[in-house]
């Protein structure tokens, strides 16, 4: 197979990578790129534990080929704090306990992020559709739909 | 494998044709990559279409619009213009998968999966949408319904994709509706299901109609008989008792882990009659 070159953006850096053609995304970003916050769930679309944004998209980064990335903009979890500062987001999944093994987070992160960003007073049942890629088997989602409010709440009055 | 980004329709065309090995073309990838995950193709080439100039447009064209073959869902859901003419059509194609999926899926990429239960067909079909396609010898024009042939089967030929989905002018009156039934309320496969698009005269009594019926049959059934129990009526619950033993009649399911055939036959009758409500409705008769 041969390999192809590519240039993108991820987290708002030029980066190039190599990768074989049919190489997902979410492996490029995990053992090429050293982003290890996406993380593969199911590989096939279900568990959105790999979501990441393209060009300002929210998709699962394991139906991404890597090589489809070229010229794009890719946004990870890595992405969303601010130097040391976490985003309102982040802080609020810990002062809420939105989470326990972890896994499913990063990816709940982002599609949170992004449902913000078009919505910034979302109601629980749309907070709850837009999520509902997102699957968590620790916290019976409750304590997610608390947190992203509580943070949509702190972001609207910032 | 070999990934090709091809630039333009002809050059995607001729490198499917040459391909003498398995070739693919990749829209929004939610089959296909899944598929090859799954080992249960392996293709020799893949045509990524994405960045073919217009493809990832929405075109107003001669009244209605021209949908390229790379849009997503996501895209399509926020264009108003199409939402508020063609509900029905959209609906159908945003049903499917979570809001990921729907930041990749294409309406031509369910199409051609040709999966029987693929939501965004019924809908296209009602509306009388028509497929442009590109291929070795230049472009042709065919009617959605022309496309899938059988369960991941379809009638394009070696060289041959999909480049956009036109709907045409929709006529005044007119509405269009698509309701299917799954056991939950998100992300899964439907039971059955069905797509209306009813025009109606300033009288209120109806003049044109197209149902479709889908998950009922190997291929979605274009349900002329059924349609005909509406036109000349008001749909009133006469009509509709009419329209929902027409689409059970008309019905040739399978029975499997999600429905029995009986069940499916009962399913898509009540479908049918409650999509053509809400056509109704919307087109303001």
């Amino acid at each position: 197979m041969k390999s192809i070159h590519v240039s993108a953006t991820v987290n708002g850096d030029a980066v190039e990578f190599i990768c074989a053609p049919d190489e997902s995304l979410l492996d490029v970003l995990r053992n090429r790129l050293g982003l290890t916050g996406a993380k593969e769930g199911c590989g096939t679309g279900d568990c959105g534990a790999c979501s990441v944004t393209l060009d300002g998209r929210l998709v699962c980064s394991c139906l991404v080929l890597g090589a489809e990335a070229e010229g794009a903009t890719v946004g990870t979890i890595e992405g969303i704090a601010d130097g040391d500062t976490l985003h309102p987001l982040q802080q609020s999944f810990i002062d809420h306990a939105a989470l326990q093994c972890g896994i499913c987070t990063p990816g709940i992160l982002v599609a949170a992020k992004s449902l913000l960003e078009k919505n910034p007073n979302p109601t629980d049942t749309e907070v709850r559709y837009w999520l509902a890629g997102n699957l968590c088997r620790c916290t019976g989602y409750d304590k997610i739909i608390y947190a992203v409010q509580d943070a949509a709440k702190k972001m609207r009055s910032a | 494998m070999r990934y090709v980004a091809a630039t333009t329709a002809e050059e995607a065309s001729a490198l499917l044709a040459a391909e003498t090995g398995l070739a693919k073309v990749l829209g929004g990838g939610t089959d296909i990559l899944v598929q090859m995950r799954a080992g249960m193709v392996e293709p020799a080439l893949l045509v990524d279409i994405k960045k073919i100039p217009g493809l990832r447009e929405i075109k107003s064209e001669a009244g209605g619009f021209r949908i390229g073959a790379g849009v997503s869902g996501a895209e399509l859901m926020r264009h108003s213009a199409f939402a508020t003419t063609w509900p029905g059509a959209l609906e159908g194609f945003n049903l499917i998968g979570s809001t990921q999926v729907q930041g990749r899926a294409t309406m031509a990429g369910n199409l051609c999966n040709a999966s029987p239960a693929g939501d965004a067909v019924p809908g296209l079909v009602a509306a009388g949408a028509t497929v442009r396609i590109q291929g070795p010898k230049g472009q042709r024009d065919c009617p959605i319904e022309d496309v899938p042939v059988s369960p991941g089967k379809t009638s394009l030929a070696k060289g041959e994709f999909i480049t956009s989905i036109f709907l045409p002018a929709k006529p005044a009156r007119t509405g269009d509706a698509y309701l299917r039934f799954i056991p939950r309320t998100e992300m899964d496969i439907a039971v059955a299901s069905a797509g209306v698009c009813l025009t109606f005269d300033a009288s209120g009594t109806c003049t044109a109609a197209r149902v479709a019926l889908g998950a009922v049959a190997p291929t979605v059934i274009v349900a002329h008989d059924a349609a005909k129990t509406l036109i000349g009526t008001k749909v009133d619950a006469a009509a509709l008792d009419a329209l929902q033993a027409a689409a059970t009649a008309l019905a040739r399911p399978i029975s499997d882990k999600r429905g029995t055939a009986d069940y499916r036959r009962e399913t898509v009758g009540v479908l049918a009659r409650r999509a053509a409500q809400i056509a109704k409705t919307r087109a303001g008769a």
